[in-house]
C-alpha cells in the first residue's frame, strides 16, 4: 500500500510570504522520515503540501511538483479531496470530532468513502483501533464520546481514524508534543509498527525521538526572519546524527544553533 | 481525599478573604463606583418591578369583570357589557405565525450563513453579510407596507396553489385561501427574523475551531462533508438558540402583522384563509378605541405575551449557554 513520494522544486507561499523555497527530496515507502529544524523553518508547511492541506488556508499556494509513485499530486485534473484520502494526516494537537463517539470517529473516513454496512464498519473499526494500540483501552466504551479520552488516547484515536481509510502515506505533525512520556512511547511503538505498511513522515522537535523512530532524517532551516525555509540535507538518520554532510546540520543537532 | 478537600477549602476561604481585605482598604473612588453601579442596578430592577406592578394593577379589574374564560375563550369583546374576552385566538395566531416564520426563516438563514462563512469569496462575503444585517435595520412599518402592498397580492396565488396541493393537511386546508392570512403574516415575519438568525448562525460557524475543520478536510471530506462533520455538529445548538431568539422576536412583532392580517373573530385552523390575530397586533389595533375595561384586558393579554416570549428567550439562552459548556 505504501508509496514513494518525490518532491522537486517545491515552493510554498502564504499570500505574499514565501514560506519554503525550492525543496526537492525523495521519501521512501515503508520507512519513517523525520523532519527536524528550528521553529518557523517551514516543516509543517512542507508537510501540508504533501496532502494538499496547505491550500485550505486562504491565500496559500504551492509551486513545484510532488509525485506519489506515478501520480502528480498537483496535476491539473487532480482533486485535492482525493489526494487527502490517499495521504492521511495526524495533527499536533489531538482533534477527534468532539460530538462523535469513539466508534464514529474511527468510522468517519470510511463513511466518507461510502463504506456502509455495520459488519464491515465494525471490522475496520476494530482493526484500526488495534492498529493504533488503543483497542484494549476502549473496546468496552466505543459508544462514548472520543473527547472523553486522555490526550494520549485521543492522539491514538486520531491515528486510528487516519489509518482506517488505509492511506498510502501517513503524515504526522509533532504528534507527541502535547503528550506525556508514556503516551509518547506508546505512539513511537505504534509508528515502528505502522511503518511495515505505510510511508510515514513525522515532524518532531525532539532529536531523540527522531533518532529513535526514523530511518531517514531531513534537516530544514531558515536563514533569518522573513526568509523562506530551506532543506539543508536529507540522509539516513544514523548518518545525520553522527557525521552529517553540512556544518549547519551538525551545529543544530549538537545544540550550537537555536 | 480528605486532605485534598481540606486544602481546597482553605484555598477557597483564602480566595474569599482576599477581596474583602482589599475592599476594606479600598480607596473612596472604588466605593463610590461600587455604590453607583449597585445603585443603577437596583434602579433598573425597581423600574421593571414598578412597570410590572402597574400593569398587573391595571389588568386585575378587567379580569375580575370578565365573564368569559380568560385563557380559553376565543371571543374578544372587553368593551361590551358585560365584558367577555379570552386570549385563545390571540395565542393561536401568535404561536402559529411565529412558528411558521421560524420554520421558513431558519433553513434560509442557515444557508445564507453557510454560504457567507464557507462558500463565497471573501469580498462577496462581507458585502453579503452587511446586506443581511441591514435587513434588520429596516423599520417594521416598512415591512408592513411592503407586506400589504407588494407581498399580499402575490400571496393570493401562492396560497391557492398551496391549498390545492397540500389541502389535505388541515393547516393548509379551507375553501377560500386569501392574501391577508396568518400565512402571509408569517412570510413577512420570516423575512424580518432572517437577519438575526443568519448573523448569529454565521458567528457560530465562524467560531468553529480550525482543528475541527482540518480534521475532516484531512480525511478527504469535500466542503459540504466538512460542513456536515465539523461545522453543523459544533454549531447546532447555536443555530437552535438563534432560531428561538428569532421566534421570540416574531411573537412580539406588532405593526407589520397588524397591517397584514384582517381580523376575523375565532380560531381558524386554516392558516391560508384570511383572518387571525396576534397579541401584539390586537393591542395595536384596539388600544385607541378601548374603554377603561378594554385597556385592562389588552394589558392582561400583553402580560401573557410577555410571559411567553420570556420563556422562549430563556429557553434560547439556555440552549446557547449549553453550547458554551460543551466547547
Ligand atoms: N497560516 C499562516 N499564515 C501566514 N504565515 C504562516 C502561516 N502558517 C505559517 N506561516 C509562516 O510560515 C513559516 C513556516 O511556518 P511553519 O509553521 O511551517 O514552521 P514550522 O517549521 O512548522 O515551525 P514549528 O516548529 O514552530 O512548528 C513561518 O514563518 C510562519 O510564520
Ligand atoms: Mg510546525
Amino acid at each position: 500500500m505504501a508509496k514513494r513520494i518525490e518532491v522537486s522544486g517545491l515552493h510554498a507561499y502564504y499570500g505574499g510570504v514565501h514560506a519554503i523555497e525550492d525543496i526537492s527530496m525523495t521519501i521512501e515507502p515503508r520507512s519513517v522520515t523525520a523532519f527536524i529544524g528550528p521553529s518557523g523553518c517551514g516543516k509543517s508547511t512542507f508537510l501540508r503540501t504533501l496532502n494538499r492541506m496547505h491550500e485550505v488556508i486562504p491565500g496559500a499556494r504551492v509551486e513545484g511538483k510532488v509525485m506519489l509513485d506515478d501520480d502528480d499530486l498537483y496535476g491539473p485534473s487532480v482533486d485535492p479531496v482525493a489526494v487527502r484520502r490517499t495521504v492521511g494526516m495526524v495533527f499536533q494537537r489531538p482533534n477527534p470530532f468532539p460530538t462523535m463517539s469513539i466508534y464514529d470517529n474511527v468510522a468517519a473516513g470510511l463513511k466518507l468513502n461510502g463504506v456502509r454496512g455495520k459488519g464491515k464498519l465494525d471490522d475496520v473499526v476494530e482493526e484500526s483501533l488495534r492498529g493504533a494500540n488503543l483497542w484494549n483501552e476502549v473496546k468496552d466504551r466505543l459508544g462514548r464520546p472520543g473527547a472523553g479520552l486522555s490526550g494520549g488516547q485521543q492522539q491514538r484515536l486520531c491515528i486510528a481514524r487516519a489509518i482506517a481509510v488505509q492511506p498510502q502515506v501517513l503524515l504526522m505533525d509533532e504528534p507527541c508534543s502535547a503528550l506525556d512520556p508514556i503516551s509518547t512511547l506508546a505512539i513511537e511503538d505504534l509508528i515502528a509498527k505502522l511503518k511495515d505498511q505505510y510511508t510515514i513522515v513525522i515532524v518532531t522537535h525532539n532529536m531523540q525521538q527522531a533518532a529513535r523512530v526514523s530511518d531517514r532524517t531531513a534537516f530544514f532551516t531558515i536563514a533569518g526572519t522573513g526568509k523562506p525555509g530551506k532543506l539543508i540535507e536529507i540522509d539516513d538518520t544514523s548518518k545525520i546524527f553522527t557525521k552529517p554532510e553540512q556544518q549547519a546540520t551538525e551545529d543544530y543537532i549538537t545544540g550550537r544553533f537555536g | 481525599m480528605t486532605t485534598e478537600t481540606g486544602l481546597a477549602s482553605q484555598a477557597e476561604t483564602a480566595r474569599h478573604r482576599a477581596p474583602t481585605r482589599a475592599m476594606s482598604t479600598g480607596r473612596a473612588g472604588d466605593r463610590i463606583f461600587a455604590g453607583a453601579a449597585r445603585g443603577s442596578g437596583i434602579t433598573v430592577l425597581a423600574i421593571i418591578a414598578a412597570i410590572g406592578v402597574f400593569l398587573v394593577w391595571k389588568a386585575i379589574p378587567a379580569l375580575q369583570a370578565n365573564e368569559a374564560g380568560f385563557l380559553t375563550s376565543q371571543e374578544w369583546n372587553p368593551n361590551a357589557n358585560p365584558p367577555k374576552f379570552g386570549i385563545a385566538q390571540l395565542a393561536f395566531g401568535t404561536v402559529m405565525s411565529s412558528l411558521l416564520a421560524m420554520l421558513m426563516a431558519t433553513p434560509v438563514a442557515v444557508g445564507i450563513a453557510l454560504f457567507i462563512a464557507f462558500y463565497s469569496p471573501r469580498r462577496v462575503a462581507s458585502g453579503l453579510g452587511y446586506v443581511v444585517d441591514l435587513l434588520a435595520a429596516v423599520p417594521s412599518i416598512v415591512y408592513g407596507l411592503w407586506g400589504l402592498a407588494v407581498l399580499a397580492p402575490h400571496m393570493e396565488g401562492i396560497s391557492a396553489g398551496l391549498n390545492s396541493a397540500l389541502g389535505w393537511i388541515p393547516l393548509f386546508g379551507g375553501d377560500s385561501p386569501g392574501k391577508n392570512s396568518i400565512f402571509t403574516a408569517s412570510v413577512v415575519l420570516a423575512i424580518m427574523i432572517l437577519p438575526i438568525i443568519s448573523s448569529i448562525s454565521r458567528e457560530v460557524f465562524l467560531q468553529v475551531p480550525r482543528a475541527h475543520v482540518e480534521a475532516s478536510l484531512a480525511l478527504g471530506a469535500t466542503r459540504w462533508e466538512m460542513i456536515r462533520m465539523s461545522v453543523l455538529p459544533y454549531g447546532r445548538s447555536g443555530v437552535i438558540g438563534a432560531s428561538m431568539l428569532g421566534l421570540g422576536r416574531a411573537m412580539g412583532e406588532t405593526i407589520a402583522v397588524a397591517m397584514v392580517l384582517t381580523y376575523v373573530p375565532g380560531i381558524n385552523l386554516h392558516l391560508l384563509e384570511d383572518g387571525g390575530a396576534t397579541f401584539a397586533a390586537n393591542i395595536a389595533n384596539s388600544f385607541a378605541e378601548a374603554t377603561e375595561n378594554g385597556r385592562g384586558a389588552l394589558i392582561a393579554s400583553g402580560l401573557v405575551l410577555f410571559v411567553i416570549t420570556l420563556l422562549v428567550n430563556m429557553a434560547a439562552r439556555a440552549v446557547v449557554a449549553r453550547r458554551k459548556e460543551f466547547t
